[in-house]
């Protein structure tokens, strides 16, 4: 859990290069500082960009390094099935797995390297241990008008969690999103706000 | 309006440029440095030069010229590039600036992108040239305005030293005052200054190491040090540059009592160190690689007769590789101090106990994009040349080209056409093949061409000619016409420049035609001397930006046999299905077309719409 006196939200959000987890993670970092808070990231640039596995942290209310340490953060947005779990291990103990359902299959699969495991065994064992909002954030994207635009429904889905208000966050998401996307991606944060809610 | 804005930390350090009044900026792309000349190049309004150069040498040299003449300078590259401009480096200590010039070298613990993890401090002292060192994109950007007008003051440049934590990071940035004043250039002539032959270095030396304890005292006493003390603490702490924020974290977490000092810059605050160690029974020293600090620390400790103890790495339970963060500091506290940890489980996350979970998960290494150009030119190569082949490979994008075969070495930016070279001269029999990219080949590429043309290595040189610096980001290169800012230039004929090195075999081909470049590489691979191709397509993500657009393909499950002839192309919009034992093409394909004439049985066909 965010640590008192260190951070008040800690957030990992994980994914895979190319579905705009730096997007997400900005949202959130901009909002959070337009309400004042001093927020800290990590990003993923690079290399791993190219389909690679990518992780974000983010901290909000926190002037310490950006790295959440191990089982500290009170979140895990996971963009990927099966990226969810590959992160597991920064979730503190009764933190909470939003998880997007729809899996990108690794080249090391495509090519029948490797198998991909089953997206419902994932779900279960995610759940073993924690709490879990599963959902296809991929279908409501498209339902919103644009797959690209499931980053943002993510971002509204982790909405709810977060110590910043939803005014501030659909604020930046029409400021950050291009010009052309905004009523698509506000409607797709909208569509993923709802999901987690009650 | 505000003054505190949410950005990355290059964005912070290129606003540091702006604020500072930086009027000559040069560098060379590599991650984790290149935002800081992409934010500057792609400001609208400018009243500085800036500038991608060909290679670092270059680049630093450039700087190294503006700053002779008296302006503010900066060089930027990431920590391997130093390597190449070391040789500038080692003798700019001796000459020393006029204006002023940042070296900013940004390191990469844990080689998130980078084939080595160096540790720029070394050079830092290995040149005697001042190395600031920050521990938040807050404390980055304000560096670098000071960082001008010390290196003005002390006539010296200055190396300033991010990590992928500081480059890649976000933060809330408070924004300062831009510098009004701008210093005009003009070149003062100083033979026993600027002019380094043996008898003006042997002046240049000797004053070169006595102001290094000028320059101690000045840096000691900036803001980049700071010395907490805590009267009933026995405990210190050192800490630097990033290894500060966790160091600190950890202290905190665990409610320790003890005093801290946090470190900013080398030559190192030795006072502080001295009253730091008069009021501790233990020192404990967090740094990331390198025990520099701990170095300084221990020779302190032996000059001045002091017995506290010392905790590092040399050796001690601080790791000399990779990066740190909290959850190690921690660690490290509790080993030391003899605390009580609460159960979290010490290996990163990269290292994360996979059989815990009891699901295997796939690896998901960074692969080339579906389309790339490079897979077409690899798939030729491979084919003409045989895989018993030698394929000496370079660094960029077909890097990620390494399960496919034709990427059996790659040592550093350059170093592809001279390895071929050496492996030819030792007498190697099997036909030998390299690849390396066009920014890559303007880097240091040429030079390696040239050697290989005047002493007659027998082999292949492709030039696998994207048309852009795509691994760092998409920056321009002398091959597209174009400058950093967008501005256009000259257009240099890759073709022009090999024929004029001598180079007898020069032809470029589209590897997305198979047929021809198979064709072509025949041909090369018969000639006798150093044969060069050019294999030119746009890079995928470049092409799509400029609104290239290709119909996408698809296999016909009829007519496909699950023969896996284009699977293993390793293109990842190409699925193979295990059960119905087929192929089949996702949304990510981009239509090089080159897997359709891969096929044959003629399953694959462009999707007509
Ligand atoms: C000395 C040095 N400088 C910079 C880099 C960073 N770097 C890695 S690949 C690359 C350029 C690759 O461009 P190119 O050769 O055109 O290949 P592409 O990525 O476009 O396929 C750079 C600058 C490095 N590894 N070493
Ligand atoms: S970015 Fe361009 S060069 Fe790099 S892998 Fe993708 S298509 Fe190839
Ligand atoms: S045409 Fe074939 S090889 Fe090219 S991108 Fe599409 S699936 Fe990949």
């Amino acid at each position: 859990m965010s640590a008192e006196g260190i951070s008040k939200f800690d957030l990992v959000i994980a994914g895979v290069g190319g579905q705009g987890t730096i997007l997400a993670s900005d949202i959130i970092g901009k909002a959070a500082v337009k309400e004042n808070m001093s927020v800290r990231a990590a990003e993923t640039h690079g290399m791993a960009q190219r389909g690679g596995s990518v992780v974000n942290h983010i901290r909000l209310d926190c002037e310490l390094g950006s790295m959440i340490p191990m089982k500290g953060a009170d979140v895990l947005l996971a963009l990927e099935p099966s990226e969810a779990l590959r992160y597991l291990e920064f979730l503190s103990d009764d933190g909470i797995i939003i998880v997007n359902t729809d899996p990108i299959l690794p080249v090391t699969v495509t090519s029948g390297l490797c198998t991909y495991p089953d997206v419902d065994a994932i779900i279960a064992k995610l759940e073993e241990s924690h709490k879990v909002k599963a959902f296809n954030a991929t279908e409501l994207a498209k339902e919103a008008g644009h797959p690209q635009s499931m980053n943002v429904v993510m971002v509204g889905a982790v909405s709810n969690y977060l110590p910043v208000s939803v005014d501030t966050l659909v604020e930046c998401v029409r400021e950050l999103v291009p010009q052309k996307t905004i009523a698509i991606n506000v409607k797709a944060f909208e569509m993923g706000r709802y999901v987690t809610q009650g | 309006m505000s003054t505190r804005e949410y950005m990355l930390g290059n964005v912070a350090i290129a606003r540091g440029i702006v604020e500072g009044g930086g009027q000559v900026i040069s560098g060379y792309p590599g991650t984790p440095s290149s935002e800081i000349i992409g934010t500057l190049a792609g400001m609208k309004e400018r009243d500085f030069y800036v500038e991608w150069s060909v290679n670092e040498k270059v680049a630093l040299e450039v700087a190294a010229g503006a700053a002779m003449a008296g302006v503010r300078s900066v060089v930027t590259m990431k920590h391997v590039g130093l390597n190449v401009a070391a040789d500038p480096l080692l003798t700019l200590a001796y000459t020393g600036v006029k204006g002023s010039m940042i070296i900013i070298v940004a390191d990469d613990p844990s080689c998130h992108s980078s084939q080595n993890e160096q540790d720029t401090r070394r050079y830092s002292q290995f040149s005697l040239i001042p190395c600031l060192d920050p521990s938040t994109p807050q404390e980055a950007k304000d560096m670098i305005p000071y960082a001008f007008a010390f290196s003005n003051k002390v006539q010296m440049p200055v190396i300033f030293r991010p990590t992928t934590r500081i480059s890649h990071g976000k933060s809330d940035i408070e924004l300062g005052p831009v510098e009004e004043t701008r210093p005009t250039a003009e070149f003062v002539k100083e033979l026993e200054r600027w002019v380094m032959v043996p008898k003006n270095a042997r002046i240049q030396h000797p004053h070169l190491l006595e102001i290094q304890k000028t320059m101690q005292e000045e840096l000691e006493n900036s803001p980049w040090n700071s010395l907490e003390l805590v009267d009933s603490a026995k405990v210190g702490v050192i800490a630097s540059g990033i290894a500060s924020v966790y160091a600190k974290e950890a202290v905190m977490q665990q409610g320790i009592n003890a005093s801290f000092l946090k470190i900013g810059t080398y030559p190192v605050p030795e006072n502080k160190i001295r009253t730091l160690m008069e009021n501790t029974d233990k020192i404990i020293i967090f740094e990331e690689m390198e025990p520099i600090v701990e170095e300084q620390v221990r020779i302190i400790a032996q000059q001045t007769g002091s017995t506290v103890e010392i905790v590092g790495k040399m050796p001690g339970p601080v790791p000399r590789i990779y990066e740190l963060n909290t959850d190690i500091c921690a660690d490290v506290l509790a080993e030391v101090l003899e605390l009580e940890r609460p159960d979290v489980p010490a290996e990163v996350a990269e290292d994360f106990d996979y059989d815990r979970c009891r699901i295997d998960l796939p690896m998901r290494p960074p692969v080339m994009c579906p389309g790339c150009s490079h897979r077409a030119s690899f798939h030729v190569m491979k084919k003409v040349y045989g895989k018993d082949a030698i394929f000496p490979s370079d660094i960029g994008c077909y890097t990620l080209g390494i399960q496919s075969g034709t990427v059996d070495t790659t040592l550093c930016m350059g170093g592809s056409i001279t390895v071929a070279s050496g492996m030819y001269q030792a007498g190697e029999k099997k036909p030998i093949c390299c690849s390396i990219g066009d920014s890559t080949f303007f880097h240091t590429g040429m030079n390696g061409l040239l050697n290989a043309i005047y002493n007659k290595a027998d082999i292949t040189v492709t030039i696998v000619d994207n048309r852009i610096t795509a691994m760092t980001g998409h920056q321009p290169n002398p091959g597209m016409g174009k400058l950093a800012t967008g501005e256009p230039t000259i257009e240099v004929s890759l073709e022009e420049l090999c024929k004029g090195m001598g180079a007898g075999f020069v032809e470029t081909v589209d590897p997305y035609d198979l047929e021809k470049a198979e064709e072509v590489f025949k041909r090369a691979k018969e000639y006798k001397g150093t044969s060069v191709v050019i294999t030119r397509q746009f890079c995928v993500i470049d092409a799509k930006r400029s609104g290239i657009r290709r119909k996408p393909f698809s296999i016909d499950a009829e007519k496909c046999v699950g023969c896996k002839l284009c699977v293993n192309l390793g293109c990842p919009a190409i699925e193979f299905d295990t059960t119905t034992k087929k192929a089949s093409i996702n949304a990510m394909c981009t239509g090089c077309g080159v897997c359709a004439a891969l096929c044959k049985f003629d399953a694959i066909t462009e999707v007509k719409k």
